[in-house]
């Protein structure tokens, strides 16, 4: 890109005024270009990163730092007290318990439904098939509330109302469209081929699902489990409407909200922030995989 | 004995009819190719032996044994596929191994037969390494290593050089014959490309929208293509097709050529009393001519349109009447482009053919050549 090339090659003449123009022009274009894409990526990545950051330096900075205006870029001096005080608070352990709980068994029975679900979506052409997915993804598309209305009543008439099982049922059933659809793309990744050689090479059709369809799909099924744990994790109204006194996490804090200090409220959605930043952070390459680049 | 038959197979994928009542004897330790274009039929015919995909209706029997309905497992075979479907989360040993050890190997027996088997294709120094880490060439090895260590009697291919380039191909190629050979299997090997088929096989069966054209040995097939569509599929240049007309001459018939006439062979006789005065397809080898460069009476003459020095032949374009002639010469047989030669058609390499549908006057019936 450097103009001082340029005499070395001669098929391009520096001399004609035509042609110089004109690579100007296209230069300008190609910088105009490149900067646009970063000032945008640039844009983006502040206005996700910026919350998080305040966040992340109100909760470990002193109620005092909390309060004061304006704010420091780094919390001077680091303080637990506030991440202390909000893990002391009443009942923030057990919401805790209760949101692992529910995330854990709402990933165990969504991947359990979904691994079968996906394969046969991936791998079968069956009657109704594309029915399926429409269906699946229209299920996504309904607001949480049409379906969890519903569902509390229904949860109500069998007895199942205020258990943290019943929310995990919830939660696995707002996931799964997602992660059917999920999983059997990361199926349709793995070659046919690979099962019919399994096949020839002395497999039945399960164990050639077992010993190389489902190792090759592993990471994919992984990085879709973490993510239903993320949204159950993060998931309030479903929680809010369903459980009454065996709250989840987010529930809890949000029901406690108008009762609760600037540095709890910091420390709050500091603990609740961190998880899914470790789990984003261990799947990016997977999930980047799933739009794309898994076919190779 | 470990011969496959194939009986009256049939396979649809809904209205497209892949394989047309198709039957096929394979000899034991024979290597048989299945030869054709893209879309006839070749590959499903070789799923069909190896149990993947179902048959519509007919039998498949290996060693006596009606296998129709027997998963591929059970079907004592074993397969190289095109994109040689090599298991990437397995190092090379355990993807060689992988089944020996489905059919519970003991440990130091199974060791031994995968590194005999990477020894014969010469991966023995890669066996702790992942397939990511190795070219295509090599990826192929692996795939045909994991065939042989099973030591099935029957080996299937399905266009295993199909991903290699050319040096690679051509190498491949005689190490695979030689392998196959000195293993003594049976080897059913699926190829488009007709110089594979001509230098590896035994037989080829040429396949055309689902059957079986021709199935021969590959000079029979070269020499002696059952139709149009074979002599122009096998061989670089195709055979010329020449139109021509036949007269009678005499008792016996004549083919004329332009203002030259060919003498078919007598008994052609027969069958050419059907073709009087009509006209009929001229059937020869670019190299089965013998050009000269001076008149000559029993030989036609032409001009040369164009010359292509490939090395090893000089390749002409000429014409005949309406129809264009490639002739290929020895590269010492010099000419330029406007020069008149003169071409001598050799009695017994010349085929006739129905000029509507292409199949060779008096061609032996295909049930005969099968039974």
């Amino acid at each position: 890109m450097s103009t001082e090339a340029l005499p070395n090659i001669p098929a391009v003449s520096p001399k004609e005024p035509m042609w110089d123009a004109q690579r100007r022009r296209a230069l300008i274009g190609v910088r105009l270009r490149r900067a646009g894409v970063y000032a945008v990526a640039i844009t983006i990545a502040v206005w996700v990163l910026l919350p998080i950051w305040l966040i992340a330096t109100m909760a470990f900075s002193t109620p005092q730092d909390v309060r004061a205006f304006p704010k420091a870029l780094f919390p001077n001096p680091i303080s637990l007290d506030s991440i202390n005080f909000f893990l002391n608070a009443d009942g923030i352990i057990r919401a805790t318990g209760n949101s692992i709980f529910v995330a854990l068994l709402a990933v165990v029975l969504s991947t359990l439904l979904a691994v079968p679900a996906g394969y046969a979506i991936a791998r079968y052409m069956f009657p109704g098939r594309d029915a399926v997915r429409l269906v699946m993804l229209s299920v996504r598309a309904f607001p949480i509330v049409v379906l969890a209305v519903p569902l509390a009543v229904i949860f109500l008439q069998l007895g199942l109302f205020d258990q943290p099982f019943t929310l995990a049922l919830m939660h696995t059933a707002l996931t799964l469209p997602t992660t059917v659809l999920v999983i059997s793309s990361v199926f349709a990744s793995v070659p046919f081929e690979f099962e019919e050689a399994a096949q020839v090479f002395g497999c039945t059709p399960l164990q050639a699902f077992a010993r190389v369809v489902l190792p090759l799909a592993l990471p994919g099924i992984a990085a879709s489990a973490i993510l239903t744990f993320v949204l159950s994790w993060n998931e309030v109204f479903a929680a809010i409407l369903l459980t009454l006194s065996n709250r989840t996490l987010p529930a809890h804090i949000l029901y406690n909200l108008d009762k609760s200090s600037d540095p709890f409220k910091f420390a709050a959605a500091f603990v609740m922030l961190v998880p899914s930043l470790i789990f984003i952070f261990f799947i990016r390459r997977y999930l980047f995989n799933m739009w794309g680049q898994i076919n190779k | 004995m470990t011969e496959i038959l194939i009986q009256n197979a049939v396979k649809r994928f809904g209205k497209f009819v892949a394989i047309d009542d198709v039957s096929l004897t394979v000899q034991e330790r024979e290597f048989l190719v299945l030869l054709g274009p893209s879309g006839c039929g070749k590959t499903t015919l070789l799923r069909a032996i190896a149990g993947l995909g179902m048959l519509d209706s007919g039998r498949v029997v290996i060693d006596g044994r009606d296998v129709t309905y027997l998963p591929p497992r059970e079907r004592g075979i074993s397969m190289v596929f095109q994109n040689y479907a090599i298991f990437p989360h397995m190092t090379v040993f355990d993807n060689i191994a992988f089944g020996l050890k489905m059919k519970k190997t003991p440990k130091p027996q199974l060791t031994e037969r995968v590194q005999n088997a990477a020894k014969l294709l010469h991966i023995e120094s890669m066996l702790e390494r992942y397939p990511s880490q190795m070219s295509g060439g090599q990826r192929q090895r692996i795939a045909v290593a994991r065939a042989i260590a099973v030591e099935s009697p029957i080996i299937l291919m399905d266009e295993p050089l199909s991903n290699l380039d050319a040096l690679l191909r051509l190498e491949m190629r005689a190490e695979l014959k030689t392998l196959l050979s000195k293993l003594g299997v049976t080897t059913v090997y699926v190829t488009h490309d007709q110089i594979e088929a001509m230098s590896m096989g035994d037989r080829i069966a040429v396949m055309r929208a689902g059957k079986i054209l021709q199935l021969d040995q590959p000079t029979r097939v070269y020499d002696h293509p059952v139709s149009q569509f074979v002599g122009g599929f096998i061989g670089t240049p195709p055979m010329n097709f020449l139109h021509g007309q036949v007269q009678k001459n005499g008792a016996g018939y004549r083919v004329k050529l332009g203002d030259y006439h060919l003498k078919p062979p007598a008994d052609l006789e027969a069958a050419l009393t059907a073709w009087d005065g009509k006209s009929v397809l001229v059937g020869i080898r670019a190299e089965a001519m013998e050009p000269t460069k001076s008149p000559s009476p029993d030989a036609v003459q032409v001009n040369v349109d164009v010359v292509e020095m490939l090395g090893a032949q000089n390749l002409l374009t000429a014409r005949i009447g309406d129809d264009t002639i490639k002739v290929s010469t020895s590269p010492d047989f010099q000419v330029a482009v406007g020069d008149a030669i003169w071409l001598r058609f050799p009695e017994n390499k010349v085929r006739y053919m129905n000029p509507e549908d292409g199949q060779v006057l008096n061609a032996p019936s295909l049930e005969k050549v099968l039974a």
